[in-house]
């Protein structure tokens, strides 16, 4: 089987790489990039470990081929903070105490983030709606609720 | 410094009870922490599992040849490859390892191949060619504990009955525990309330698919990295499995993706030992969430018979139970554990709880937190509901009037110290969530549960460096948090900023062995083992502080990051802080270090009561679970946030199990739902805040008072939700999970349903 050869931009670079046809843009990130700070908890988009933001939308990366990312942006967790300087919802996971074992927090903190870039200002309903594609097993959701809570509050009065 | 010993409980703190930013956090918030999948190596092969489709089947041929053939394949490893170890323990891990002449459940491992690629190890799969007789099966297990159930094991003889029976069953072993005498206690009652409960199997469902990679050499040495509850065990059972001598075996825990029990064996971690040996190149393999379903976790499913006799003024008369629980192919079950907690809440004369390990064609058990307790507590917690309905009184009341205090002789044999059981009743009782107003179709719970908590063998070592930094290091892997609470506990005896301690989960090459972060005893029995290791620490700090003064270590004393000398006798010398006294430690004996060595001992047990409101959707039987306060006795709360997280993570996970988990089996005997799709735990939206009250009842077996709190939290919330459901409901709910079609289907004959 011959590889496909993809030129994208991950995380503001640009980035080139060899991929099977059949191969997932979350195993591209993993093994071939060696960004593993992307996750895999079910390789079936049902638990949103793996979730990116590909062209400013949030998807499961288990869910897009390695061939799509072709031409496109994909931002993956290691792209949110800027050097050292963490994004404000990182420093809020913290704080909050938003983590436990820590699996699940890369993908929740990507679609966080795709959530406050859409709505600055959510209730907590829309909270709890829009992360209902990321499983925690750990917290309960009560920290991570509070931790978007808080970070949108603090966004919007900068 | 004498020795201040473990009786002496410290209450006054400068950092325990605060709550700093965890040390692996900013790791785990850019995706710089490495999970068990997270490693590779170079000349890295992957692997993959072959597993049965059958839930009960003799293995009468496997035939690798045609999958040796294809390009890129290097190993395969089958059953040839593993001896059985005598020990029976061991003997079941490595069956369920690797099938032997049987496989005893959907997903049961049957070979394995590493390849150059994934793509190229799924191909070898399928030219894998297993010759099957398949056998009649069982899942459920009532039906396993018929006389006319098909047997999975032909030398399997109930233990714990006399005479020992001559048949072959699924019944591993009988368990009995109480005092008293409850018939006697039975013709006493002026009520008694009998009823039979069901649960359902649920997985612990962390989130990191079990990882692991594995590089062996031919000079018998081996290097394991993996995601585990326990590296040491893990580092025990491989070489065991593999005919390794143990100190050959070095494991490194990843970060670990949850766990809660089901991270407590191994899987995976011999086949890629295996596979790499024989290769001769590293070998990482990694479950798919399909497999982790099939194969490993879940915890049992149970059936249990509860009886309890009351006087009409409500104290309990005589309570007796019948705990069956399957535990998948292999003997295991939590049954004991159930049978030990369910009446542990309650100050008995006449008690009596039998329990039967039964197996079954499923996959084996493994722990899951608490295991074992909170089907138990469903069934009791409900009967105990129903009773003070009955003769009128506030569930809480009738706990009060009937619960656990120190002193009281457990169900299942001590006598308890000081305990919190009451303290949390009524701290709920006064709670504004138990004063709050219910709408229509909505309904409010109550229920109790007990965790024993665990200590055991434990082992640390703490390093003071030149600049006075310290470095501890721990054995145990960090599930939640535990790296934040014993840096605050290591700098809270040495007097010095949280900042200047790093904890690292060191390898199994670096310290004594240490049993695995289950049984809520990490933050207790490592904790103690870094206090004491800190205060074995301040003793040569002492030593080295009297030597620069030329007086004698006994005339030195610790104080807040600083020797100084005791008393005025002891000369007037300028306080010494911990970072002087290590830079001089080269000039003074060397470097400056503390160890402690344990087999901790003084767990003290822990209480919850557990407050929910739920609503029940007359139509369609969906419950709601609309609020929700945790009241649990922490001991001591080192970081309460975690501590917070531990009660709210456990209540949420008892919601999963109560009103939506199941393991659902097909009449083949296949698991019908292996994917976080069928299997649905709670997300974000079916959740409200979880609201949490620590309450701090000293440990006396703790230096600081704490107490293990991670399981404790999810034995109430079943029989809390089967409560709440069942008063929204007017019906009593006996069947988890509470799924819409058994709920609307119980309200329908008790003619409530719409």
């Amino acid at each position: 089987m011959s590889q496909i050869a993809v030129s994208t931009t991950v995380n503001g670079d640009a980035v080139e790489y060899l991929c099977e046809s059949d191969e997932t843009l979350l195993d591209v990130l993993r093994d071939r990039l060696e960004l593993t700070g992307t996750k895999e908890g079910c390789g079936s988009g049902d638990c949103g470990a793996c979730s990116v933001i590909l062209d400013g939308r949030l998807v499961c990366s288990c869910l897009v081929l390695g061939a799509e990312a072709e031409g496109r942006e994909v931002e993956t967790i290691e792209g949110m903070a800027e050097g050292e300087t963490l994004h404000p919802l990182q420093k809020k996971f913290l704080e909050h105490a938003a983590l436990q074992c820590g699996v699940c927090t890369p993908g929740f903190l990507v679609a966080a983030k795709a959530l406050l870039e859409t709505n600055p200002d959510p209730s907590e309903t829309e909270v709890r709606y829009w992360l209902a594609g990321n499983l925690c097993r750990c917290t309960g959701y009560d920290k991570i609720v509070r931790a978007v809570l808080d970070t949108a509050k603090d966004m919007r009065s900068v | 410094m004498p020795d201040q010993g473990v009786l002496a409980i410290k209450r006054d703190f400068k950092l325990v009870g605060t709550r700093p930013l965890r040390p692996d956090g900013i790791d785990k918030v850019t995706g710089r922490a490495r999970f068990g999948a997270d490693m590779s190596a170079p000349g890295m092969l992957h692997a993959l599992i072959l597993r049965s489709p059958h839930a009960h089947a003799r293995i009468k041929s496997i035939d690798t040849s045609r999958a040796e053939k294809l390009p890129g394949v290097k190993a395969i490893v089958t059953r040839d490859d593993f001896t059985v170890p005598k020990r029976p323990d061991l003997a079941d891990i490595c069956t369920n390892v690797m099938a032997r002449d049987k496989a005893l459940y959907d997903g049961h491992a049957v070979a394995a191949v590493a390849a150059v690629s994934k793509s190229v190890a799924r191909e070898a799969l399928k030219r894998i060619k297993v010759d099957y007789q398949v056998l009649p099966h069982v899942t459920d297990v009532d039906k396993a504990m018929s006389p006319r159930a098909p047997i999975l094991h032909k030398k399997m003889r109930t233990e714990g009955v006399e005479p020992k029976p001559s048949k072959a069953s699924n019944v591993a072993q009988r368990h009995e525990f109480g005092h008293g005498d409850v018939d006697k206690g039975f013709a006493e009652a002026d009520i008694v309330i009998e009823r039979s409960f069901k649960t359902e199997a649920t997985h612990q469902g962390y989130i990191e698919p079990h990882a692991c990679l594995a590089s062996a050499g031919a000079d018998g040495q081996a290097d394991l990295w993996c995601c585990t509850q326990g590296h040491f065990m893990v580092r025990n059972v491989c070489a065991n499995l593999l005919g390794m001598e143990v100190s050959r075996l070095r494991v490194t825990a990843s970060e670990i993706g949850g766990g809660f029990g089901g991270k407590t064996t191994v899987f995976i971690e011999p086949v890629a030992l295996a596979l790499s040996r024989k290769a001769g190149r590293p070998v990482k393999l990694v479950m798919s969430r399909n497999e982790v379903f099939r194969a490993t976790g879940p915890t049992s499913s149970s059936s249990t018979d509860v009886k309890i006799g009351i006087k009409r003024n409500g104290r309990i008369t005589a309570a007796k139970a019948e705990l069956r629980y399957q535990g998948g192919a292999f003997p295991g079950s939590p049954v004991q554990f159930g049978a030990m907690t369910a009446f542990a809440c309650y100050d008995l004369e006449n008690v009596q709880t039998i329990g039967y390990d039964v197996v079954a064609n499923r996959p084996k058990q493994a722990a899951y937190r608490a295991p074992g307790a909170p089907m138990a507590a469903f069934a009791i917690e409900s009967v105990i509901d129903e009773l003070a309905k009955k003769v009128g009184m506030d569930p809480l009341e009738f706990r009060l009037l009937n619960a656990a205090r120190q002193g009281t002789k457990s169900s299942y044999g001590p006598t308890f110290g000081p305990i919190g059981l009451e303290a949390t009743l009524k701290e709920s009782k006064r709670h504004p969530h138990h004063l709050a107003p219910l709408g229509p179709n909505q309904g409010r719970g109550v229920a109790c549960g007990f965790w024993f908590n665990f200590g055991g063998e434990t082992c640390v070592s703490l390093n003071i460096s030149e600049d006075g930094t310290v470095c501890l290091s721990v054995g145990n892997p960090d599930i939640g948090g535990s790296r934040a609470s014993m840096t605050m506990m290591a700098a809270e005896e040495l007097g010095i900023p949280y900042e200047k301690v790093r904890t690292i989960i060191a390898d199994t090459a670096v310290l004594g062995y240490n049993e695995v972060t289950d049984g809520s005893r990490v933050t207790f029995a490592v904790g103690m083992a870094t206090i004491k290791a800190a205060r074995a620490a301040i003793t040569k700090l002492c030593e080295r502080a009297a030597k620069i003064w030329d007086i004698p270590a006994e005339a030195v004393e610790w104080e807040s990051g600083y020797a100084k000398p005791a008393g005025a006798n002891a000369g007037n010398f300028k306080p010494l802080s911990l970072a002087e006294i290590a830079a001089a430690a080269a000039s003074t004996g060397g470097p400056i270090a503390g160890h402690t060595e344990a087999n901790a001992d003084g767990a003290g047990v822990s209480f919850a009561t557990h407050m929910v409101d739920v609503e029940v959707d007359p139509e369609t039987g969906k419950v709601t679970v609309l609020r929700y306060t945790v009241f649990q006795d922490a001991g001591k709360a080192v970081h309460p946030a975690y501590v917070e997280g531990q009660f709210q993570g456990g209540a949420a996970q008892g919601v999963g199990w109560a009103i939506n988990e199941e393991y659902i089996y097909g009449e083949d005997g296949r698991l019908q739902n292996a994917g976080f799709l069928d299997y649905r735990i709670p997300v974000a939206s079916d959740l409200p805040m979880i609201d949490t009250v620590i309450l701090e009842i000293p440990n006396p077996g703790h230096p600081y008072g704490v107490r293990g709190v991670g399981e404790t939290s999810i034995v109430p919330p079943l029989a809390a939700i089967a409560n709440a459901v069942s008063a929204a409901a007017g019906v009593r709910l006996t069947h988890l999970p509470m799924s819409p079609p058994r709920v609307l289907k119980a309200m329908m004959e008790n003619g409530h349903g719409a």
